[in-house]
């Protein structure tokens, strides 16, 4: 919202003032403004009132005339002008020589074999409209050579209030409530409105008006006609172009002059169309064509504003095509009222139509407002249009009043919650200074709040505090430290494992941490022949391509796997997110922090790269919990796995994960020559099992002895099962020292480490064990190498 | 001197200057002072001559013996320190110019920024608290004095989900369980709840390079007897200049929140230009960093906590606009995007 700063100037005396720190200071303490301001006029200068005394045409030119004006210096300029507008006697803005516009200086400048010493000029071009149409026609009352600066309010501080900014303050939508912040801000009394006294019509007839439904919560009106003039002054039609908006007629001018000076959106209906007033809503759809000629679809919900059956206005958004003020109106009816804010807000966005007035009325207006609007309204219009008569009395139904709000409180609580001293002076100047009504007795203060702030702003204590704080001063306020005392903190055990595991795979084992979506993307997940399973959906997202939650990172994880193929032969990424596993009994989402870690490779064979990543779980689980793992085959459930070498992860019984490969139809479709690994661990199962304490040994002080058992075998498993089945205490170790392929199939040899705490073991003391194993391997079917 | 102890003195310096390795020297040795050697021979022939010649001949070759050890002996570290230059020069000079090649893991950006404001707030002690990506319309919403209707449920353009909860759209809807879980002990035992909440945000909105419907905000608040206006600018001034490592001045304005009163818009001044003003700041010397203010009376009832006792407030960091702003990422969207080009450059703490 654009705010003038000679408007809000009708209401304070600013005298001594520097008006831009004030500016600052309103940011600070009310509302954001922009930073841009707009200092209006300052690039016009040497701009005069002159009269044409001659008009002449030019020789060759249909549109230039050739005129001589007096811009009261004694002599007559020679002017060569383009406008079509010129006449004699005619009085306009005339910019003379050394005049400035803008970047441009005037000079005697040829046009057309003429010299023109000077330059005539339209309201766009001083800047106060958007009016080229013609030169300015001045009042001839004015006097040649007079500054046009000293006849209208050209000059003026124009600054950009941020809307958002003022969503709870109803109040600041007008310059007289923006006014009474700058008062209370420099200490200086706001002026009251001028207006007339509507009591004086109170024997006149009322007009016809009912509220007939609760979404109007006051409805004034009144009418007058005799209306005789139709263009605004010029004054007027400065500040409302200065605040964004476009002159149209006097009584259009004076409806949004008001809603910009006391933030009440008014309307004038021709008395015609409005004989029989009343507010309602329908209960069947119907079409509508406000005044903007735009026919809009009304449902039930949205209050109109109707004669008798007959909708007329949509309340609070905009007038219809047909009861706007025509070239033959005589008789107006004003309107001044407050709806439902709500109600206002869901109609806008239904109707997907913001105006001026909608923006104000979803703010919860003050309904106190409706009478001295009409009463301001009149009195501008009186004073612009002596011979306007007023042919009703008020009418007003005030359906549904604001809640009186009065609020108790001590000194104590102000010092608590602010934390400095603030004397009771200033308390109840700075309160007194807004509108609120204060009384003091003993530290103890009773303020009712005003009716604009009472309507959803000010409600409770704290919102009183930040009416004390606020013009106080934050950058005036003493800072200090809390006096707490201290207490452990105890750290969330998930998040500390989390970050441990997050440091295991990029300082260790040099895997990239990603974030993936929280959704499966549809389009891409169809490319890499991943099904999007079943699961919790999102209601309406922007984006048509997301809908489904994901159940595992895993394919959010082969999708950005894919885009990075080309990066690197061989990488690893891994991500902690979210998941959600179906809904739980309670219908509440099972939601689910896993870490998935998936590795790629062009260089590498599958069961290199598979174990690569089982011994990066492994060294996680036996890093964060010391202890091993367990793993047994699982079956198949997704589309992107792989039938072979799926085993669920299992740490002490509990299954935390799984591990596996990438199904070939989707691998291939990731790259067609990389191979990819994966696991994904639930992080609470992880993180909810006990570690083991580190178990400390005595080291034997006596040599021990290393056994090589080679094996030919296929499988891996279930070697190291075997060997810790046979729960040797001397057995302190073991693992793949090699393995190889060769006529034979497959050679895996075990290296088992003995050890013996009190004596050097002989060869002899550990073979019956080696031989137990080794029988035992046989018996399952893994033979040992001859 | 015997002229056949000369000769043979001759014959040795001639084969000790030729000898080049070790195993040469020790033939050496051998050949002249073992027990047959050269050396050791003349010896024996003492017992031929005269005692006046017995005694000279004895002392010459005595003389030479000793001359031929100390010889070998000089030779053999000559030797050494010859063999010690050669294995000095068998090596190579490196070019340790040449490119390096490593194999670093990195980081997400956003993790390194969370950490870094964990560790700040836990040496202020706060407590680092895990919350969930969905939650209820309660939690999101009602519990922070956001009834229906209210216009910010539309300005934050939610993801409901089919059962009715919601992808949580700020970070400020895990405050009321974090009131529930700290409560008893603030009010039986004293203790003051300070806690920050990181976590991943999301809103149902069109995304280009400066908006994201998935992003990360870090919450945090505090709550005890007497928590002030002016503790909030304190611990929001020591913070921030933590976060940012410089002395920030931070200047606070109304901002409307609806689960704090009196709500700020919290600056800081320009981390460019430190408030004289400069285009990334356009000109006005300050940021607007974050929102903050005191939780609102209803926000405490809801979480348990009575508002006439106890006071508190709350802020809301952009953990992914600081990262923006930190590591000078132009476009949002690249820190979801998995790509390696841009994670793997964010290496260490």
């Amino acid at each position: 919202m654009f705010l003038s700063m000679n408007w809000i100037s009708d209401f304070v005396d600013f005298d001594g003032i520097d008006k831009l720190d004030l500016i600052h200071r309103f940011s600070l303490s009310t509302a954001e403004v922009e930073n841009e301001i707009f200092f209006k006029g300052r690039d016009i200068s040497g701009i005069v009132v002159a009269e044409i005394m001659e008009v002449a045409d030019h020789p060759e030119s249909k549109k230039l005339h050739l005129l001589k004006v007096d811009a009261g210096d004694g002599q007559l300029t020679d002017v060569v002008c383009g406008a079509p507008n010129v006449r004699v006697g005619m009085k306009t803005a005339f910019a003379k020589i050394g005049a400035k516009i803008g970047e441009i200086e005037i000079t005697p400048r040829a046009l057309a074999g003429y010299t023109s010493y000077g330059m005539c000029c339209s309201e766009k071009e001083v800047g106060i409209s958007d009016d080229n149409s013609g030169i300015m026609d001045l009042p001839y009352e004015l006097v040649n050579g007079t500054d046009i600066k000293d006849v209208y309010e050209i000059d003026d501080i124009v600054f950009e209030v941020d809307n958002k900014s003022l969503t709870n303050r109803p109040d600041l939508w007008g310059h007289y409530g923006i006014a009474r912040e700058f008062a209370a801000l420099c200490g200086r009394p706001l002026k009251p409105l001028d207006m007339v006294d509507l009591s004086k019509y109170n024997s006149l007839p009322q007009l016809d008006m009912k509220i007939e439904d609760k979404l109007c919560q006051r409805y004034s009106c009144l009418q007058v006609e005799n209306i005789t003039k139709n263009v605004s002054p010029v004054n007027m039609r400065i500040r409302l172009y200065y605040c964004g908006m476009r002159g149209i007629n006097l009584l259009a001018d004076l409806t949004n002059y008001l809603m910009l000076e006391m933030g009440q959106p008014m309307h004038a209906f021709d008395s015609r169309k409005v004989e029989k007033l009343r507010i309602k809503r329908f209960e069947e759809p119907f079409t509508f064509t406000t005044l903007d000629g735009v026919e809009r679809d009304i449902d039930e919900n949205t209050l109109m504003i109707c004669n008798g059956d007959t909708p007329v206005a949509i309340a609070g958004i905009m007038g219809g095509l047909d009861s706007e003020i025509v070239e033959d109106t005589t008789k107006l009816t004003l309107e001044s009222a407050t709806f439902n804010a709500v109600s206002i807000r869901k109609s806008t966005v239904r109707l997907a139509h913001r105006t001026d007035a909608s923006q104000r009325y979803e703010k919860c207006l003050d309904p106190e407002l409706t009478v001295p609007a009409i009463a301001r309204f009149v009195k501008l219009l009186q004073d612009i249009d002596g011979g306007v008569q007023v042919t009703s009395s008020l009418t007003d139904e005030y359906a549904e009043k604001y809640d009186d709000v009065t609020l108790s409180f001590d000194k104590k609580f102000v010092d608590r919650y602010t934390g400095i001293e603030i004397s009771n002076e200033t308390i109840v100047n700075t309160l007194e200074s807004l509108g609120f009504g204060v009384e003091l007795a003993n530290d103890e203060f009773t303020v009712k709040v005003p009716s604009w702030r009472a309507t959803k702003d000010v409600t409770i204590k704290a919102d009183i505090i930040e009416e004390i704080t606020r013009i106080y001063g934050y950058d005036n306020f003493d800072i200090h430290t809390t006096a707490t005392p201290v207490y452990p903190i105890r750290p969330d055990v998930e998040k500390t494992i989390e970050d441990k595991i997050k440091d295991i795979l990029v300082k260790r084992f040099s895997l990239h941490e990603s974030h993936s979506y929280v959704w499966m993307y549809n389009d891409e997940c169809k490319a890499l022949g991943i099904e999007v399973e079943d699961n919790i959906k999102l209601i309406g997202a922007t984006n048509p391509n997301i809908e489904t939650i994901r159940k595992s990172i895993v394919p959010t994880q082969l999708c950005q796997v894919r885009t990075n193929t080309n990066f690197a032969p061989d990488f690893g990424i891994f991500e902690v997110g979210r998941v959600v596993e179906g809904l739980k009994e309670d219908g509440m989402c099972n939601e689910r922090k896993k870490l998935a870690v998936t590795l790629f490779s062009k260089t590498k064979t599958m069961e290199a790269l598979y174990f690569e990543l089982r011994d990066i779980i492994a060294t996680i689980v036996g890093d964060i919990k010391h202890c091993d793992l367990a793993y047994e085959a699982k079956e198949v459930a997704h589309s992107y796995q792989h039938p072979k070498n799926l085993n669920k992860i299992i740490l002490k019984g509990t299954e935390i994960g799984e591990i596996g490969m990438i199904h070939p139809v989707v691998m291939k479709k990731v790259d067609k020559k990389g191979i990819i690994v994966y696991a994904e661990l639930d992080v609470k199962s992880f993180s909810d099992i006990e570690a083991d304490a580190i178990k400390y040994e005595e080291p034997s002080k006596f040599p021990g002895i290393d056994i090589d058992i080679s094996f030919v075998s296929e499988k891996f498993a279930p070697i190291g099962e075997v060997i810790k089945a046979a729960e040797c205490p001397l057995i302190k170790g073991m693992e793949v020292v090699d393995t190889y392929r060769d006529e034979n199939g497959k050679s895996i040899t075990v290296r088992i480490y003995f050890a013996h705490p009190e004596k050097t073991l002989t060869k002899d003391e550990v073979m019956d064990v080696v031989n137990g194993i080794i029988d035992d391997l046989a018996g399952k079917g893994i033979e040992m190498k001859k | 001197m015997n002229s056949k102890i000369a000769e043979l003195k001759i014959q040795f310096d001639a084969e000790a200057a030729k000898a080049s390795n070790t195993a040469e020297l020790e033939a050496l040795r051998v050949a002249y002072l073992g027990k047959k050697g050269s050396i050791t021979e003349l010896m024996k022939e003492m017992k031929d001559l005269s005692p006046e010649e017995k005694k000279s001949f004895g002392q010459e070759v005595n003389q030479l013996k000793g001359y031929a050890t100390e010889k070998l002996t000089a030779c053999a570290e000559e030797l050494k320190k010859q063999e010690i230059q050669k294995e000095i020069d068998s090596v190579p000079e490196f070019d340790i110019s040449m490119p390096p090649s490593m194999n670093e893991g990195s980081y997400h950006p956003v993790t390194l920024v969370q950490r870094e404001c964990e560790r700040i707030f836990k040496t202020m002690g706060f407590a680092v608290e895990d919350y969930s990506e969905i939650v209820t319309d309660y939690e999101c919403f009602e519990a922070l004095n956001i009834p229906k209707h209210h216009p910010a449920r539309d300005m934050q353009d939610t993801y409901y989900l089919d059962n009715g909860q919601l992808l949580k759209s700020h970070t400020s809807a895990a405050q009321n369980a974090i009131y529930k879980k700290y409560k008893d002990a603030l009010i039986n035992d004293g203790v003051p709840i300070k806690a920050i909440f990181p976590g991943r945000c999301f809103r149902n909105e069109a995304t280009d390079a400066c908006h994201e419907n998935t992003f990360f905000q870090m919450e945090g608040v505090m709550v005890d007897k007497d928590i002030s206006i002016s503790n909030l600018i304190y611990f929001m001034k020591t913070m921030l200049s933590e976060v940012f490592k410089k002395d920030l001045k931070v200047r606070l304005r109304p901002g409307f929140f609806p689960f704090v009163e009196p709500g700020f818009e919290l600056d800081i001044s320009c981390l460019i230009c430190g408030g004289e003003g400069c285009p990334s700041c356009k000109h006005s010397g300050w940021l607007e960093l974050c929102p903050c203010g005191m939780i609102h009376p209803e926000v405490l009832k809801a979480g348990g906590i009575d508002p006439e006792e106890y006071t508190g407030f709350a802020f809301g960091l952009g953990l992914t606009r600081l990262v923006m702003m930190k590591y000078g990422i132009k476009d949002i969207r690249d820190l979801n995007s998995g790509s390696l080009k841009t994670l793997t450059q964010f290496i260490d703490e």
